[in-house]
């Protein structure tokens, strides 16, 4: 299994970077994996950065360190949660959508008349879904850090009295440029790995409507394990250093 | 000319083609029949390469099919599925012209459309068909449509998976009318599956009936009701008792 994860993935990669390219369908899964999720990574994002900040305000309270708010908010939702919440968001919605759509294409011999009509279906569905993935989860990821401090500076100076600026000040001053950057590499990470598994899930597929359904559920459980194990191998070689 | 010589296929152990002999030749219009699960639609996917044989040789034109360009190869062929295999996110034009739309074939968009148009018109269905999706047609009309994709680029073979079924009379008998007039016409060789004996009569220059993963039975059209053979007497008069068990 992992040796033919592992070789679907280098042909998928080598299927991105030789031609001919299918714009069309790049850009419908840029507009697939990115825009159609802003909601639910906004949403996502926003309530786990309030709940960060009333945990941190709380348990802080225990050894008179709820000032530590912006900081453990920005840090937490910049390092790890951002990253780790959209890679699991996109897991669910985008992983099983490709999945299902590719497995249905395949017991319905959409992918053999694809063949006979001289498309190789590894260029033509997925090559631009795996690229689609690795340019514009990190754009996601940004978009949810984001989101997330906001969450957590609502709440903070909207119920648990932080000063504004001050708050927003203490955000900025913390972030270091390596916290940025680990958080957009996971997150190019997960967005191919999500759309590698929806890809891989949907073409492997066993027949039927059966077929389908284990496809779609196999290839979640199998990114959204695969997504945390990258996160603690990125997260050691970012910060142990 | 198609030429399949000891093909043999099996899938999970399950033997599904065991050996079959077959010759197509040039410009002529080869039905095969066959009970359900006999292995027909598997040999055609070995001819394309979709499926690959366990052993024997297929040869088109004298040259091993699994060999050479495989993008010049497919472009010589066309192929309606059984179950038509339209692409459910394109619309019914741009899945009758996909194959104008890009690669080596890639014409005008405009020119692809007017071509897609045609082409479904002259498997009976209007041009308002043409902006609507698959899912929005009914069983029949998909079918017309993989037919028209088939014939799109003109393809010097055509296969045929199941033309017919699904369809009302007239419309079989149009399809049927169809595929005769691109045999003749075009020159195309064409390979049909069917289990519809008035589709066979309607089209067939050869017919070849295939039963336990091997031809049992190949002549003209013509010597078919004439042919001793059990099995293809039983198969084209729709007999229950005889060789061919109804349980298999």
């Amino acid at each position: 299994m992992v040796g033919r994860v592992a070789l679907f993935a280098a042909s998928a990669l080598s299927h991105v970077v030789r031609p001919p390219f299918y714009l069309r369908e790049f850009g419908q899964a840029l507009l697939h994996i990115g825009w159609l999720s802003l909601p639910v990574v906004g949403l996502t994002a926003v309530f786990t950065g309030g709940a960060l900040a009333l945990q941190i305000y709380s348990g802080g309270a225990r050894f008179n360190a709820e000032a530590v708010v912006p900081q453990i908010v920005a840090i937490g939702m910049v390092r790890e949660l951002g990253p780790v919440l959209v890679g699991l968001m996109i897991a669910a919605r985008v992983t099983s959508s490709i999945a299902a759509e590719i497995a249905t294409m395949k017991v319905t011999e959409q992918i053999d008349a694809l063949v006979t009509l001289s498309t190789h279906p590894m260029k033509y569905l997925v090559a631009p879904r795996v690229l689609a993935g690795l340019l514009v989860v990190p754009l996601l990821v940004a978009v949810g850090d984001v989101i997330g401090i906001f969450g957590g500076y609502a709440v903070a100076t909207g119920s648990l009295g932080f000063n504004p600026a001050a708050y927003l000040k203490n955000t900025v001053d913390f972030l270091e440029t390596l916290d940025i950057v680990s958080s957009l590499a996971k997150g190019c990470a997960f967005g191919g790995i999500a759309a590698l598994m929806g890809c891989y899930f949907g073409m492997h597929s066993g027949r039927g409507a059966q077929g389908v359904g284990r496809a779609t559920k196999g290839s979640v459980e199998a990114a959204a394990v695969l997504i945390l194990a990258a996160n603690f191998l990125l997260t050691g070689a970012f910060f142990s250093l | 000319m198609i030429t399949l010589s000891g093909v043999h296929k099996s899938f999970d152990g399950n033997a599904v083609l065991r050996g079959v002999d077959l010759r197509v030749e040039s410009g002529t219009s080869m039905v095969i029949i066959g009970g359900s699960g006999t292995g027909k639609s598997v040999m055609l996917k070995c001819i394309l390469g979709l499926v690959e044989p366990d052993a024997g040789t297929i040869e088109l034109d004298g040259r091993d099919v699994h060999q050479g360009d495989r993008d010049a190869f497919l472009a010589r062929f066309g192929m309606l599925f059984q179950g038509g295999a339209l692409f459910d996110s394109l619309p019914v034009w741009q899945n009758v012209a996909f194959r104008l739309l890009r690669g080596p074939l890639k014409r005008p968009r405009d020119e692809a459309r007017a071509i897609a148009v045609e082409k479904l018109r002259r498997v009976g269905l209007k041009p308002e068909v043409a902006d609507k999706l698959p899912a929005e047609l009914s069983g029949g009309m998909q079918k017309r449509v993989g037919l028209a994709r088939a014939i799109a680029a003109e393809p010097e073979i055509i296969f045929f998976d199941e033309p017919t079924t699904g369809l009302d009379p007239i419309m079989a008998g149009v399809i049927n009318d169809l595929i005769r007039e691109i045999v003749t016409e075009m020159g195309a060789t064409a390979m049909t599956i069917t289990h519809d004996m008035s589709s066979v009569r309607a089209i067939a220059d050869d017919v070849a009936m295939l039963h336990d993963g091997m031809i049992k039975w190949s002549g003209p059209v013509a010597k078919m009701d004439a042919a001793p053979d059990p099995f293809l007497q039983q198969f084209i008069h729709g007999r229950a008792e005889g060789p061919i068990e109804a349980v298999r």
